[in-house]
């Protein structure tokens, strides 16, 4: 029997986008629709004096204006704290600012027309008086004493803290024989998914349903704030999230212009459309990172690591997302610190700052990226200071394979992870020796290449301790219901959602090889809250690893049914039985006994036949929620390979190596291209991206022209191998995948800067690694060694 | 005040009245319910709107409706039903050189004008075409793959027809 599952399958709803049929929600049209656009705050903070709407409201096209007294009083107000992250502070958010605006670009009004266009031009005469106020942009700052305060309705601009310590970490670092250390400036950048957030709210007083057409990853956690937040019964809410333009986490936060939309169509009792043009996206999806990291790390003398001390300054805007928190990211990233090697001991110190910019939130590879760059950063100098090449270094102190389970400074409990055997699948692609050959050879000719490695640790697969113990309403568990049709065909309806990931193939092959038939017998609808049972859909790459198992073990169950009904058909043992090619099968002749087509026929059109008591109902349902270890881990290790130009600062990334273990791979084409996927999201911002801001508060290069992004000419080929480490929590074994990429290849990618820039005392701790500040690296160390 | 225009797309006569501020691509998403065109930034640097004008990638959020007077346009739904690019779909398949598939549209319509100025690209060649296209899910590399198979492949045909 053919099995499916890690085998490289083509997706079929590929077909659909090639052909220009994709179903995204910025491509609908619902009859009597309206279009919304709001009207934004200018600057970053001040109190609201006035907002004349009289003009604006004789604007041809306009069919309403609304302002916070009517919109924000259909909402109850969203807060972005955690319970289990204590003293955690966030002051309450509705739709429109109220007497106080916080952000440039927060919303204080909306525009209702027939056209989009329309909606625009009265937004232009909309008159807003602001009393404007000395914002508080920077985060060290917003946490001094006597600072003004970012957001007047919060204590003061200290979001959360937290303190990670183990007994011994002083001792560590006061008996070392080294300690190096160097401070981090990680640069805040954004999703720019390709299509814009893009929502059409359908209010339908007649039967008191909500119907949300909404670009999202998580349609079940809309459907519960919808339904809370405007008084709704849950049944009469419905969230369809048919094809997305890109998410990445930026699509699963609750923002200001969605909630918007809802309670505009409940109150014009139309369909309410907002989709974020480019602009806007840049001043309202939610931004990612922005941190400021001081690292130290204590080695002994042959080089091992005996600690780690790490202070994370995150600002997060002037107000925490929800309903996840802007607080999450700098939680992962002290908690990540280290996490690939044996460090006893640990100390991690997280601020998390109120200011006045657009919130921060979840962004694929939450927290990874920063706590790898600072931990493989000061690693690679560990490496300098004890003379060790950057793979023996890591040799050294990389957790052993057959070391689990363990369990880190930070508390994470690892099953089985494989960094030592990953080390070695590095080495052998890169082949460092011819590296440094070339390396030595081409300097002599001016030319400067460098290469640098970083071990990661991936979160996936979150159990109910992420979120749920903290209050928040984020499913852990997903669901599945599968069916056999009364032809004999398979249909899979499921939480986990489709961006593009492969979520319906994947589930498609696991499916099929439950009941013995080929993919493309098994439909997959997901997206639908409508359709499909309720769960946590794909976020922290729940996809294969709990979505897989879901479908897996929904699957085995319809498999027990359609045996218990061959078995009543056949007069034989349901044990004696299995299903293959499309057939219940003798088990020890190998032979057909009955087709699934037979089974289906019986079942539906002549149950009559059967003997009294059988069950003949051939659709199942399964919700699973991931238990035993709290998450799982994977693991892997990535190489980049530049060259610098050390005269205008312009770095030429050439190569790219990634060796990753998700545990078992259910389909190795998909796998590859989401890692380097998000190797590219993860060069990006060290090279490229990053949302500037003025003193004022301003973003100054909010645009697809200014805002920089990684583009097919400046990417290398990125070369791929794979390790499997089944998880043993799951019949399936696979764990997630689509953070791997993103989270070391920053991290990579600065060490190999700093390899190139080594002959001439340079480093870059920044990102990203703009030609500026390389050349202002490279002048620094110019002076440092002129200027004693 | 509206005004006529006339043109032809994916081989059908199309006349209509529009806003003169009405962009091409508006014009194909909303008129004429062609919504294979996307839209990602407005302001022709993402690439996801490109159809071609006269045989030409134009950005479609860059060129008025009323400019297309006149003109011949092709957009992802004429090139997929004439099958024109059958064999660049299908490689972008085979290698799963599109994930969310929301730049696929003006991916194919590069990688279409591409092989035809140049049939035998390199892959620094095909990376530099796709300069003005966007990706956020692939990595690029995929994409680059899918174009370069097809080129070989289209070479090896043009070959063994002679």
């Amino acid at each position: 029997m053919t099995m499916h599952i890690g085998q490289s399958q083509r997706r079929e709803n590929a077909r659909r986008h090639l052909s220009g049929r994709g179903h995204f929600v910025s491509d609908l049209t619902l009859p009597r629709m309206l279009h919304a656009v709001f009207v934004r705050s200018p600057m970053a903070k001040g109190r609201l004096v006035e907002i004349d709407t009289s003009e604006a409201e004789q604007s041809p096209g306009v069919v309403r204006i609304l302002t916070a007294a009517e919109l924000n009083a259909r909402c109850k107000p969203w807060v972005g704290t955690l319970a289990h992250f204590a003293g955690m502070q966030s002051p309450p958010m509705n739709i429109l600012a109220e007497e106080e605006v916080l952000w440039t670009g927060q919303p204080v009004a909306m525009i209702i027309a027939k056209s989009r266009a329309e909606a625009e031009d009265a937004a232009d005469l909309v008159m807003v008086d602001i009393e404007d106020s000395e914002p508080v942009t920077d985060g060290a700052a917003a946490l001094q004493d006597g600072a003004p305060l970012a957001n007047s309705a919060a204590r003061n601009n200290l979001c959360y803290e937290a303190l990670l310590e183990t007994p011994a970490v002083n001792e560590a670092f006061a008996d070392a024989a080294h300690v190096v250390e160097a401070s981090f400036t990680f640069g805040r950048h954004t999703a720019v998914t390709l299509e814009p957030r893009a929502v059409i709210a359908d209010f339908d007083p007649s039967s008191g349903a909500l119907t949300v057409h909404h670009g999202t990853q998580t349609p079940y956690q809309f459907q519960d704030v919808y339904a809370r937040h405007f008084g709704l019964p849950e049944g009469k809410v419905r969230v369809i999230a048919p094809d997305v333009g890109g998410s990445f986490g930026m699509k699963l936060h609750v923002y200001n212009e969605e909630m918007g939309a809802v309670a505009a169509s409940m109150i014009l009792e139309r369909p309410v459309r907002y989709v974020a043009d480019r602009l806007e996206s840049f001043l309202s999806d939610i931004h990612a990172r922005d941190h400021i990291v001081k690292g130290r790390m204590a080695l002994d003398a042959e080089g091992k690591i005996l600690a780690m001390d790490v202070d994370d300054l995150a600002p997060v805007g002037a107000v925490s997302a929800y309903p996840r928190t802007s607080a999450a990211e700098g939680n992962q990233v002290i908690r990540l610190m280290g996490a690939p090697y044996n460090m006893p001991d640990y100390r991690g110190r997280l601020q998390v700052a109120f200011q006045n910019k657009v919130q921060t939130s979840q962004y694929r590879a939450v927290g990874h990226p920063i706590a790898c760059a600072v931990t493989e950063a000061l690693v690679e100098r560990a490496a300098e200071v004890t003379g060790l090449d950057p793979f023996e270094i890591r040799a050294r102190n990389l957790i052993a394979d057959d070391a689990y389970p363990h369990v880190s400074a930070t508390g994470y409990q690892f099953e089985k992870l494989s960094h030592q055997a990953s080390l070695a699948k590095l080495r052998e692609m890169m082949d460092p020796d011819a590296l440094r050959a070339d390396q030595a050879r081409l300097r002599e000719q001016g030319i400067y290449r460098g290469f640098g490695i970083a071990s990661f640790v991936e979160i996936t697969n979150p159990g109910a301790a992420f979120y749920g113990v903290g209050g928040a309403r984020i499913s852990a568990q997903d669901g599945a219901v599968v069916r056999m049709t009364p032809s004999g065909d398979i249909h899979c309806a499921i939480s986990v959602t489709e961006q593009g990931q492969g979520t319906e193939t994947i589930i498609a092959q696991v499916v099929a090889d439950q009941l013995g038939v080929s993919p493309e017998r098994v439909s997959v609808t997901t997206g639908d809250t409508a359709t499909t049972p309720s769960g946590g859909a794909t976020w922290a790459c729940r996809g294969a690893g709990i979505g897989g198992e879901t479908a897996l073990r929904a699957g085995r169950k319809l498999r027990e049914r359609i045996l218990t009904l061959a078995g009543a058909l056949l007069q034989a043992d349901p044990a004696t039985l299995r299903l293959e090619d499309g057939a219940v099968v003798d088990v020890a002749t190998g032979e057909a006994r009955i087709t699934l087509e037979e089974i289906g026929r019986v079942a539906t059109y002549r149950p009559d036949t059967l003997p009294d008591g059988v069950d003949h109902s051939l659709t199942v349902a399964h919700h699973f929620a991931p238990s035993g270890y709290p998450f799982d881990f994977t693991n892997g290790i990535q190489g980049s390979l530049v060259e610098v130009d050390v005269e205008t600062g312009i770095v030429r990334i050439l190569k790219h190596w990634v060796v990753e273990d998700c545990g078992r791979i259910i389909n190795p084409l998909l796998v590859d291209e989401q890692i380097r996927g998000g190797v590219v999201q993860g060069l990006g911002p060290a090279f490229f991206e990053e949302c500037q801001y003025d003193t004022d508060g301003q973003l100054t290069n909010g645009s697809l022209a200014d805002y920089l992004v990684p583009m097919a000419c400046e990417m290398p080929d990125i070369e791929i191998a794979h390790i499997e480490t089944p998880t043993e929590d799951t019949i399936l074994g696979a764990k997630g995948v689509g953070e791997a990429g993103t989270a070391a290849a920053g991290a990579a990618a600065m060490n190999a800067v700093n390899d190139a820039l080594r002959p001439f005392g340079a480093r870059l701790t920044q990102t990203p690694m703009t030609p500026l500040r390389i050349l202002d690296a490279l002048d620094a160390a110019r002076k440092q060694r002129t200027d004693p | 005040m509206k005004v006529m225009l006339s043109t032809t797309v994916n081989g059908e006569q199309v006349q209509e009245a529009v806003l003169p501020r009405t962009s091409l691509a508006d014009f194909l998403r909303e008129d004429l319910g062609l919504t294979g065109t996307h839209l990602g930034c407005e302001m022709g640097a993402c690439g996801a709107c490109l159809v071609l004008m006269d045989g030409v990638p134009v950005h479609a959020c860059l060129v008025l409706a009323v400019q297309a007077e006149g003109s011949t346009i092709e957009t992802i739904e004429g090139l997929n039903e004439t099958g024109a690019a059958a064999d660049l779909q299908a490689r972008f398949h085979d290698r799963n050189a599109l994930q969310c598939g929301f730049c696929t549209n003006g991916m194919l319509m590069s990688a279409q004008a591409l092989l035809e100025a140049n049939p035998a690209p390199t892959r620094d060649e095909i990376r530099d075409a796709l300069s003005g296209n966007y990706c956020r899910c692939t990595g690029y590399e995929a994409i680059v793959d899918a174009i370069d198979t097809t080129a070989r492949d289209r070479a090896a045909r043009t070959e063994a027809a002679k």
